[in-house]
């Protein structure tokens, strides 16, 4: 099975074709002018991961939270990620670091506050 | 009348004041006042909650807000006055700058230098000739970002963004997040100028049709927008007939590019450049009128805050260096773009200066495998390869302050020379 994905390493933006097995293994990648392009294709269709951010409404402030996940996470994931998020309810005061959910989701991943407020 | 006197006054206390502020103040200048129009420091930062800030600085990934941060504390350990609220209605050419705030008043402050920080404005609607009818529903991208990341609304729930530059995208990933439902983003250029990240991450991560070489030609509603039609468009940009689709949408979001704002800048009689819309400077960040400097985004618009700091320290010490030595005069030698380049910052150039000299331009389309030439008086005196050039990603290249003695009056030439790719 192959398939098609833009590097996104740099400007260059190579078009790379990846092989897959039937089960989804990655076989190999052509295409890429450099090594990374390689290693990005294979993580990207075995198991791409994203960083989230995202605004949160806040108790008592007319102004919403920023927040971002402590690591990234499955692409996969990030639809249910958001809908926790949407019913997750903060007090001020909060400061840029503190941890607003603990690993959410089982993904390992923390949600971290990137603002004060 | 002057109310009071201050070694440097730096306007807008974002990424680029914050910047030459630290800069200056570490150069040993005690007396820097910061004027910052909204009521926090940050700028632009501030609403860019998305991450990707710092990684050349910092080697880590930041968001915008995070990155602000840092800045703002080290301003803070400084004890540097960063005083927010504040307006700058007006700069003289003897480097008067008229301001005014509720907590202060109307005041004037007069300057050993001045370091013009102000940022950019994204182009609005009406420089852009959109047809159709002028109801609400339109605003430009950073708006609807400042809107949904600042102040906690959204600012419709189907929406169609023309433009596919940086800020659009990431709008659409975020319009996407927060519930909305984007439906397409339509780009006149056969290119994006967006990042390959962002088109990826932003674009395919949520399913968004981007169309290239398309452009609005029809917006609808008579209070609210109701719908957009958009067009493929020819070489010449100009719409092909049969080639319309429809969108019902609430919301347009406009991505088309930003503008250095000078206001304030030309009420000092700085000398301004077409090709970035940004004063005219020399190697040390100092515009047409003596003792008045800029950086950041005021200057050109820059793909990376991180470009922006390193810039805007250089622009803080020049400001420092001309408060405790004065102007150190001499001829200017210029700096042109040659083919395939526009914008170079700076102008022009004061040779032996002792200093690197860095350059940077825009590429004036997409060369493969190319190479930046440097040239003065016919002699090339660097050649700098890369696999590619893009309009939208500045480039950059430094002359070591050895090249720079003798420069012929000629002045220097930058180029790129190299294969054009079409589409």
């Amino acid at each position: 099975m192959d398939k098609i994905i833009t590097c996104i390493n740099c400007p260059v933006g190579c078009r790379m074709t990846v092989q897959l097995s039937d089960e989804g293994v990655f076989l190999s990648a052509a295409g890429n002018t450099c090594p990374r392009g390689a290693k990005y294709a294979e993580q990207e269709c075995t198991k791409p991961l994203r960083m989230i951010t995202a605004v949160i409404p806040v108790s008592g402030s007319s102004r919403p939270l920023s927040v971002k996940t402590s690591a990234p996470v499955p692409k996969d994931r990030i639809r249910e990620i958001m809908r926790v998020l949407a019913e997750v309810s903060v007090d001020t005061p909060v400061a840029a670091g503190d941890i607003i959910v603990r690993n959410i989701l089982n993904s390992g991943a923390d949600i971290v506050a990137t603002r004060n407020l | 009348m002057t109310d009071c006197y201050t070694d440097i006054l730096i306007i807008g206390a974002g990424p680029a004041g914050l910047a030459a502020a630290i800069a200056a103040k570490e150069q040993g200048i005690d007396s820097i006042v910061v004027l910052e129009r909204e009521s926090e420091p940050g700028g632009i930062l501030r609403q860019c909650i998305h991450n990707g800030f710092g990684l050349h600085r910092f080697k880590e990934e930041l968001t915008g807000p995070e990155y602000a941060q840092r800045d703002i504390l080290r301003a803070d350990e400084l004890g540097i006055p960063l005083e927010c609220g504040t307006t700058v209605l007006s700069v003289s050419a003897d480097r008067t700058v008229t301001c005014v705030s509720s907590e202060k008043g109307f005041r004037k402050i007069k300057a050993g230098a001045v370091i013009l920080a102000m940022g950019c404005r994204e182009r609005p609607r009406g420089a852009l000739c959109t047809p159709g009818t002028r109801c609400a529903g339109i605003y430009s991208a950073g708006t609807a970002q400042r809107f949904v990341n600042l102040e906690g609304f959204m600012p419709g729930k189907r929406v169609v963004i023309l433009g596919s530059g940086d800020i659009g995208l990431i709008m659409a990933r975020r319009m996407s997040l927060q519930s909305a439902e984007v439906l397409a983003c339509v780009e006149i250029m056969p290119y994006s100028s967006g990042l390959n990240r962002n088109i990826v991450q932003c674009l395919e991560d949520y399913g968004i049709p981007l169309y290239l070489s398309h452009t609005v030609t029809d917006i609808r509603g008579r209070e609210r927008l109701t719908g957009v039609t958009i067009a493929k468009v020819d070489e010449k940009r100009n719409p092909v007939p049969g080639t319309e689709i429809d969108f019902e949408c609430d919301t347009l979001l406009l991505s088309c590019g930003l503008i250095p704002e000078n206001e304030l800048s030309l009420t000092a009689g700085v000398e301004l450049s077409a090709a970035t819309s940004g004063p005219v400077v020399s190697n040390t960040l100092e515009t047409s009128v003596p003792g008045i400097f800029a950086c950041g985004n005021v200057l050109h618009v820059h793909d990376l805050v991180d470009h922006v700091s390193e810039e805007s320290a250089r622009a803080g010490r020049a400001a420092a260096e001309y408060v405790q030595h004065g102007h150190s005069g001499g001829r200017f030698v210029p700096v042109a773009d040659g083919p395939g380049v526009r914008g170079t910052v700076p102008q022009k150039v004061l040779p032996n200066s002792g200093e690197d000299l860095h350059l940077m331009f825009r590429p004036t389309d997409v060369f493969r495998s190319a190479c930046a030439v440097v040239e003065c008086g016919g002699r090339e005196i660097i050649r700098k390869k890369a696999m590619i050039f893009t309009p939208g990603e500045m480039a950059e290249v430094t002359v070591r302050k050895e090249l720079l003695d003798n420069l012929s009056d000629a002045g220097i030439i930058v180029r790129i020379e190299g294969e054009k790719q079409n589409g």
